[in-house]
């Protein structure tokens, strides 16, 4: 029962691998692979309270890392489902495509259950490679030649930051003499006045600084989310920084009051990721790239709640990745849906959406003004809750500089919205119409965005209980 | 809780929040033009008429809150759902609860594509702007302010004129980026008021001179952006030049209104000592706006820039009458918002009924049609008239009890508001001396036809108003007395608290 989602996830990637040794319609590889994670994901939510270790306690099944893995699976299966039949993707690997992709998966949701170092490097790798793969398995009519840059691009940065962490992760041994995060707790408390062991931390951090896209480690973000297929962006967008979260509230919960440094480093980041994100946005033409922008933005009002060091600091985040990745995930459906045969979305072709696609026009605006943080959507609740919980901290200067990135930021979402709402349709322009499935999806991410936001009781409760299961 | 009295009854001022929220949602499934029309006059219909149960059953011998309701909302973080009205803020329920309906009829014929969409955000906003006026939680009001942006922009940026894109996104920006400050004074009140984000609650607390000050330019940027005071006022001609007739009653008569009531319910009593500190730029801010607006009216061709920027002037003696923190002024302040929401209302709502016929808002396209439009004309004379304070009209008695508190407090400031005053004269009656008669060159106007039924409907009530506040605002003025009165008093109780703290410490 500990295992069981991980297993079915397992046995549903070998079963797409006898698959994809012959050449399946692709009809039948969507309902294959909707079907496994639509079971992955029951699983996972019939396994949300189990409890225990396996592995020899290098691997923990909590309440936290439960949710994590039920948040995973079900951003990925919404992006499985409004991906269609993943016209962005070469149509002679589209199977071997999702078995990377569920092979990714399974990483990270590894990753969230792993408390010791060896195994959040295994589980962290084997999500990365495959990752790295899907990026370059565009196909050509829809991305050119961009997708094998990005792909490289990804996998370079990527090696580098993993560089880095194992050089963090073999000081942290060093210093603890052990690799499980537990005794490394009670081990490095006292040594935070130490160099090394912030500089170990710090170095650490940085494997998921990529992951999450923070300032400086987001060089791969613009061009990554602009080569990479509609539907593979979304997955990057969203369910690999829901992980991430995960590994990094384990890590920054080591840092004990003496870590300041630490703090002040993290709050660097977090202040560069949002401007360095909204600033860049402002400019951008194509949609997905602006997204990019965007989304180190956000990485950066994540980091913000974890370096409050506070369990409360903690459920906030926490809850702000689950709000962002239904907003991201929102705006991607809208991209997957609307670009013609898996092309790339500039801004300009979501001109007169409202009249070609009301639905989706509603949820772009919706989500976009939510990432924007306008009440009464999750972003601003997310938002707002971080700004508490940093100003409790004493960090009011970056609270302030965080408040006005708010108003950069409104500007580029806006623009957006204006293009879809604002202009009529010129010429000849097909209406869009979303299938069944995808439509369930899209209503399921508008209540999920306005319910978090105006009835975010329910949802902190969750997640400080999850928090507090491994405090 | 002592200044609350809790509402067990029916919950009346949920209901005109809640009301129109349930109207946009019963118009989502809803088909044809028409039925959108009639499902959302019926609604704000309502609504309107709730809100005269709330009249008849306000209390006008208490300062206290009333008809309170309090719910816990967001748990953890202490935040609860909690509306009340006072006499500052009961007036400005009832007129945004009465102008809507109007908004509605107002557009029946002049919104002809997307009318559905159109209503729904009618409904949203008037949610929003009654939410705003009786939230007593901090983070319940900063909700509703911010979220009234959304509607508000998708009304000007699709039903707008030529320049919309510019004009909405003008709005959005400005708007937006003035509150931001706001959000962080919010979470510094919340942290010092031991986690607690009841607006009653911080109030008269002794926080330092440094947090104040801080606090009240946060609430002074959002809150002038919105007024909008000189010289955060750039938005507010493009806005209203580029908004559907709704669209600029809404921004003109309501939305205006949240930044000076914003100064009355928060900075004078949240933050006095940094108020009596800098009241005295404030002041003279107005007096530049109200100058500033009138000379700028005074050279439009463009019949909405001149009634926006008249706007301006007279949102100056509204900010005027706050900060001269005296009884005259600060009743007289409340009323000219009302004034101004009736008068300005009603004449945008005139000049959508002269770009309904010649589809044109410059004034040379409008000249002389006195001659086939008499009701019309009457009508804009009136308001008119009202606009730059006729004895007689409504805006006679705010205007002359701003400046009367003006003059109480200082004579120069007095003497230089009065300009402002002779200036809104001049541009007005240029003004109504154009459109009734015109000169010698009038384009020719004879196929124009007068007003029909539905808007002599429209407008008949704007005029029953303008009479009566300005021939018997005694019944209106009774309303808010307490609770100015309550407010003054403890404003110099404060003062004298503090003076004398000062004293002891300089004894030592």
């Amino acid at each position: 029962m500990l295992f069981l989602p991980e297993l079915i996830l397992l046995l549903g990637t070998l079963c797409l691998f006898l698959v994809s040794l012959g050449s399946p319609a692709i009809d039948t590889l969507r309902k294959l692979t909707v079907t496994i994670m639509a079971l992955v994901m029951l699983a996972s939510l019939a396994c949300l309270n189990q409890k225990g270790s396996l592995f020899f306690d290098s691997y923990q099944v909590d309440f936290f890392s439960q949710l994590f893995k039920f948040l995973i699976c079900t951003a990925t299966l919404a992006v499985l489902i409004f991906s269609e039949d993943s016209p962005g993707i070469r149509s002679d690997v589209k199977a071997e495509y999702y078995v990377f992709l569920f092979t990714g998966v399974l990483g990270l949701m590894m990753l969230t259950s792993s408390v010791e170092l060896l195994a959040i490097l295994v589980s962290l790798e084997l999500s990365s490679f495959a990752v790295y793969i899907m990026v370059p398995m565009r196909s050509a009519e829809s991305g050119g030649a961009m997708q094998m840059e990005s792909g490289i691009k990804y996998l370079l940065f990527g090696v580098m930051s993993t560089g880095f962490m194992l050089f963090g992760m073999s000081y942290i041994f060093g210093l603890c003499g052990s690799t499980y995060i537990s005794d490394i707790a009670v081990q490095i408390e006292p040594l935070f006045y130490q160099p090394a062991a912030v500089i170990a931390i710090a170095m650490m951090l940085t494997g998921f600084f990529y992951k999450l896209a923070i300032f400086p480690f987001h060089f791969w973000v613009p061009d990554v989310y602009q080569g990479a297929a509609n539907e593979t962006t979304a997955f990057i967008a969203a369910v690999p920084k829901i992980a991430a979260v995960a590994v990094m509230i384990r890590i920054v919960s080591l840092i004990s009051a003496e870590g300041q440094t630490v703090v002040n480093l993290l709050l660097i980041c977090a202040i560069g990721s949002m401007f360095y994100g909204n600033l860049s946005a402002l400019v951008q033409k194509d949609f997905k790239r602006m997204l990019g922008f965007s989304g180190i933005s956000h990485a950066g009002f994540v980091l913000f709640g974890l370096l409050t060091l506070s369990s409360q600091g903690y459920s906030t985040s926490l809850y702000y990745i689950m709000g962002y990745a239904a907003m991201n995930l929102a705006c991607f459906l809208v991209v997957c849906v609307v670009a013609p045969s898996g092309k790339n979305l500039a801004i300009e072709d979501l001109t007169g959406l409202h009249q070609r696609s009301p639905l989706l026009a509603v949820i772009l605006a919706i989500g976009l003004f939510a990432l924007a943080g306008i009440p009464p959507f999750v972003g601003f609740t997310g938002k707002f809750m971080l700004l508490v919980s940093a100003f409790k901290q004493g960090h009011v200067l970056a609270v302030v500089l965080a408040a006005i990135n708010t108003a950069i930021a409104i500007y580029y979402y806006l623009s957006v919205v204006r293009v879809a709402y604002c202009s009529d349709p010129q010429g000849a322009t097909v209406n869009v119409a979303p299938g069944a499935l995808t439509t369930a999806v899209s209503l399921l991410l508008l209540l999920v965005i306005v319910a978090m936001g105006i009835l975010p009781g329910v949802f902190l409760n969750i997640t400080s209980t999850a928090v507090g299961t491994i405090l | 809780m002592d200044q609350l009295l809790i509402n067990h009854g029916f919950p009346l001022l949920s209901a005109l929040i809640f009301l129109p929220l349930a109207g946009a949602f019963v118009l989502l499934p809803l088909k044809g033009d028409e039925t959108c029309r009639y499902v959302s006059l019926v609604f704000t219909g309502i609504v309107a008429l709730l809100s005269f149960m709330l009249v008849a059953g306000f209390d006008t011998t208490t300062a206290a809150f009333q008809f309170v309701e309090t719910h816990t909302w967001i748990g953890p973080l202490n935040i609860n759902y909690t509306v009340g009205v006072d006499g500052i803020s009961i007036l400005l329920v009832v007129m945004t609860a009465l102008i809507m309906p109007f908004c509605v009829l107002a557009s029946w014929s002049y919104i002809k594509v997307r009318v559905k969409p159109f209503m729904i955000c009618l409904l949203i906003m008037e949610t929003a702007m009654i939410g705003v006026f009786v939230a007593l939680d901090f983070v319940l009001f900063y909700i509703l302010w911010e979220a009234m942006l959304i509607p508000m922009y998708l009304l000007i940026g699709i039903w707008g004129g030529p320049r919309k894109i510019y004009a909405s996104i003008k709005f959005f920006l400005y708007t937006l980026a003035g509150s931001i400050l706001l959000l962080v004074a919010i979470i510094y009140l919340y942290w010092k008021n031991s986690y607690s984000f009841f607006i009653p609650d911080m109030m008269w607390q002794p926080y330092g001179i440094t947090p104040q000050v801080l606090v009240f330019i946060a609430f002074f940027i959002a809150f002038a952006v919105k007024v909008p005071m000189f010289p955060f006022h750039t938005w507010l001609p493009a806005a209203h030049v580029e908004a559907p007739t709704a669209g600029s009653v809404i921004l003109a008569s309501i939305l205006l209104k949240m930044g000076t009531y914003g100064f009355v319910r928060f900075a004078l009593p949240i933050v006095p000592d940094a108020t009596l500190l800098l009241m005295p730029y404030v002041l003279w801010l107005s007096i530049a706006g109200i100058i500033y607006g009138g000379l700028t009216a005074l050279a439009q061709q463009d019949m909405k820039k001149l009634i926006a920027y008249s706007s301006v002037g007279h949102m100056g003696f509204v900010t005027l009458g706050i900060f001269v923190l005296n009884k005259q002024g600060i009743e007289g302040a409340i009323l000219q918002m009302i004034n101004h929401g009736v008068t300005t209302g009603a004449l945008f709502l005139c000049v959508g009924m002269i770009y309904e016929r010649t589809h044109s808002r410059e004034l040379s396209a409008a000249t002389g049609v006195g001659k086939y439009m008499p009701i019309f004309v009457t009508f804009l004379a009136f308001f008119s008239l009202s606009s730059f304070g006729f004895p007689g009209t409504n805006s006679f008695v705010g205007e002359f009890l701003v400046l009367a508190g003006t003059f109480e407090f200082d004579l120069t400031l007095g003497l230089a508001a009065i300009p402002g005053a002779v200036i809104a004269a001049a541009y007005m009656l240029r003004m109504l001396q154009k459109v009734i008669w015109g000169g010698v060159d009038n384009p020719d106007q004879s196929w124009i036809t007068d007003l029909n039924t539905r808007e002599i409907i429209t407008l008949a009530p704007f005029l029953l108003f303008v009479l009566w506040i300005g021939l018997s605002p005694g019944p209106f003025m009774e309303m808010m007395d307490f609770s100015v009165t309550d407010l003054l008093d403890r404003f110099n109780a404060y003062k004298a608290q503090s003076v004398a703290a000062a004293e002891i410490l300089a004894r030592r």
